[in-house]
């Protein structure tokens, strides 16, 4: 019998701050917008990328290229409407273009593209690639004696993938204390629970036994979000995994913890409704 | 030719610093030399293809220029769509060095003879496909990869194969080279093959058939003008592979003639391997000579084909 983490039940039951629903309700403007999108798996990550982006991240919107930029990358590129509401909200492009999403001319795809988005270092979509191009961004770094830091986002399902595991190992053959993967684990992937589809656990213990320095917590707690980012490598020379339970569609309750939302190509009028009473008007 | 490009690797390192190798689990000693003088720049990784592509991605946004480098098989089918979306999709300057392009690893079997992987590399945007002949076409080529846009596929032969490109030819990536002028007959080869249509060309001279060689080491970016002047040139273009008949040479050389001569195309045969598996083993060179691809075969595809469009007016033909 796989024990309910404290973090899992904690992210549960957590509230949310208004900065996090203003940036759910820029998601949903956009789902609204398009008329479709990933709705799930962008509410689950939406705390981890504003803690990056307000708190953590050494970037500049001006100078979204600056050589010693933070580099981060969301390997789970499904879950783009979080990272295109804080890349938006930060300024890295106008607001208005949120409510493109999708459409012909946009920048805004449905998985980000590197050279369209301003502040996206690589395109991701196909997933169990974000690691790889992160160890190697890493090692550029150490290899250039360059300072920043390379921060990457994965998804739980992404995980399945076994290219993951060889970025893992080869993260820790080199020791990269300047690489950080943030696992969004919200437990349920398109089909349904990770434990039924491929069952992950023990998640840590996989980690660890990869060579990398594992943190675990309500990865909806922008406090201990801040807290364990800023202390990264949480140990000198290993890599950092810090596995962030969440709820796959967090702050919308009919999605939450809900296959069904995974991805929306078109949203009911009571949908619509639902959304405005959890959030507010958007 | 893999000596030879391994240790253009270490040379162009020696004088540009963003010049990376990295092997996934090579023989042991590859790049020795290189590994002693540039530690930190010669970079083994271990049998994870798809990790090492997304790896050299990184290495290249942050401008470094990595040289790839395994079995041919392993770096195009394991690997493909990171090949695709971490190298075309974001062009980066990644080499690719593909050990045993073709039938090389003949005894080895299926899994190790890379039959198919011109047409799924060059079915990619962005992509170059490369395949030099000999040893001193791969270290021309070679000396042309660091400032390449985008990334390249190369594929390379055996090893040992009879130096027959010319120092006078030059090398330059998209410029086909015309080994011997058009006459009734003119073969495109690329890679090895070369070496087949020369040894062809003498066989059909004896006969009173005059030959042209037309050397497409670069099936992409594809030398569309050197091929319409051949093309225009002569009565029967014959492309020479090593591979499927599907998406390699004859199917770009096909593409091109078509887009741009339509109703005026020449006669065309395409001589390459089979749509299957090889079962056989043998060498590279049993198997090319049971699949038609050995020179005397060559020749005597040639002329038959010359004869019957005596009779006939042109047409595509095709093993």
């Amino acid at each position: 019998m796989i024990q309910i983490s404290p973090h899992a039940e904690a992210a549960l039951t957590c509230t949310l701050d208004e900065r996090s629903l203003y940036l759910r309700r820029l998601v949903l403007g956009s789902v609204r917008s398009a008329g479709r999108g990933h709705v799930g798996p962008a509410l689950s990550l939406i705390e981890m990328v504003r803690v990056l982006y307000d708190d953590v991240l050494r970037i500049d919107p001006k100078n979204p290229r600056h050589p010693e930029r933070d580099r981060a990358i969301l390997s789970k590129g499904h879950g783009c409407l979080a990272l295109y509401a804080l890349l938006a909200d930060r300024g890295f492009f106008p607001l208005s273009e949120l409510d493109g999403f999708c459409g012909p001319d946009s920048i805004l795809g449905g998985h980000p593209e590197y050279g369209m988005v301003p502040g996206v270092e690589a395109s991701t979509g196909a997933l169990g690639h974000g690691l790889s191009i992160g160890v190697g961004l890493a090692l550029a770094a150490r290899m250039r004696e360059r300072s920043y830091r390379t921060f990457v986002l994965l998804g739980d399902g992404e995980i399945n993938e076994g290219s993951v595991w060889e970025a893992a190992m080869g993260a820790a053959k080199h020791g990269l204390d300047n690489l950080v993967a943030l696992i969004d684990y919200n437990k349920l992937q398109s089909y349904g629970p990770t434990d039924y589809v491929l069952p992950l656990e023990p998640l840590a213990d996989k980690w660890r036994s990869f060579g990398f320095a594992v943190q675990e917590l309500n990865g909806h707690d922008v406090g201990a979000l801040r807290t364990v980012l800023k202390q990264v490598p949480a140990v000198p020379g290993k890599p950092t995994a810090i596995i962030c339970h969440t709820v796959k569609g967090k702050g919308l309750p009919a999605a939450e913890s809900n296959a069904d939302w995974h991805h929306k190509n078109k949203l009911t009028d009571s949908e619509l409704d639902a959304i405005r009473v959890a959030v507010g008007d958007f | 030719m893999r000596n030879t490009a391994m240790n253009m690797v270490h040379k162009l390192a020696t004088r540009d610093e963003r010049v990376l190798y990295i092997g996934s689990d090579p023989g042991a000693g590859t790049l020795r030399a290189m590994s002693k003088e540039f530690p930190k720049r010669h970079l083994i990784e271990g049998i994870s293809e798809a990790h090492i592509i997304g790896m050299s991605a990184g290495l290249a946004m942050e401008g470094f220029v990595p040289y790839v480098n395994t079995i041919a098989t392993f770096l195009t089918r394991r690997c493909y769509e990171q090949v695709a979306v971490d190298l075309c999709l974001h062009n980066l300057p990644v080499r690719l060095i593909a050990n045993g392009g073709g039938l090389v690893y003949a005894p080895l079997g299926p899994t190790h003879q890379a039959i198919e992987d011109i047409a799924i590399m060059r079915a990619l945007p962005n992509m170059t496909v490369i395949c030099p002949c000999d040893a001193d076409e791969a270290a021309r080529l070679m000396e042309q990869t660091l400032d390449w846009t985008g990334p390249i596929y190369i594929r390379l032969g055996k090893g040992g194969d009879a130096v027959v490109s010319k120092a006078e030819h030059g090398f330059e990536i998209g410029k086909a080279i015309l080994m011997r002028p058009p006459g009734d007959v003119v073969m495109v080869t690329t890679g090895i093959m070369l070496q087949r249509a020369l040894a062809a060309a003498d066989l059909l001279a004896a006969q009173g058939i005059r030959a042209g060689i037309l050397h497409m080491h670069t099936v992409k970016p594809l030398d569309t003008e050197a091929l319409l002047q051949a093309a225009r040139a002569t009565r029967l273009l014959v492309t020479l592979e090593e591979h499927v008949p599907s998406g390699g040479l004859g199917s770009a050389v096909a593409e091109t003639l078509i887009d741009k001569l339509g109703s005026g195309l020449p006669a065309m045969l395409r001589l390459s391997l089979p749509d299957r598996f090889m079962h056989n083993y043998g060498s590279q060179d049993s198997l090319l000579k049971k699949h038609g691809l050995s020179a005397d075969a060559i020749a005597t595809s040639i002329e038959r084909t010359l004869a019957a469009s005596h009779t006939s007016s042109p047409q595509l033909h095709s093993t």
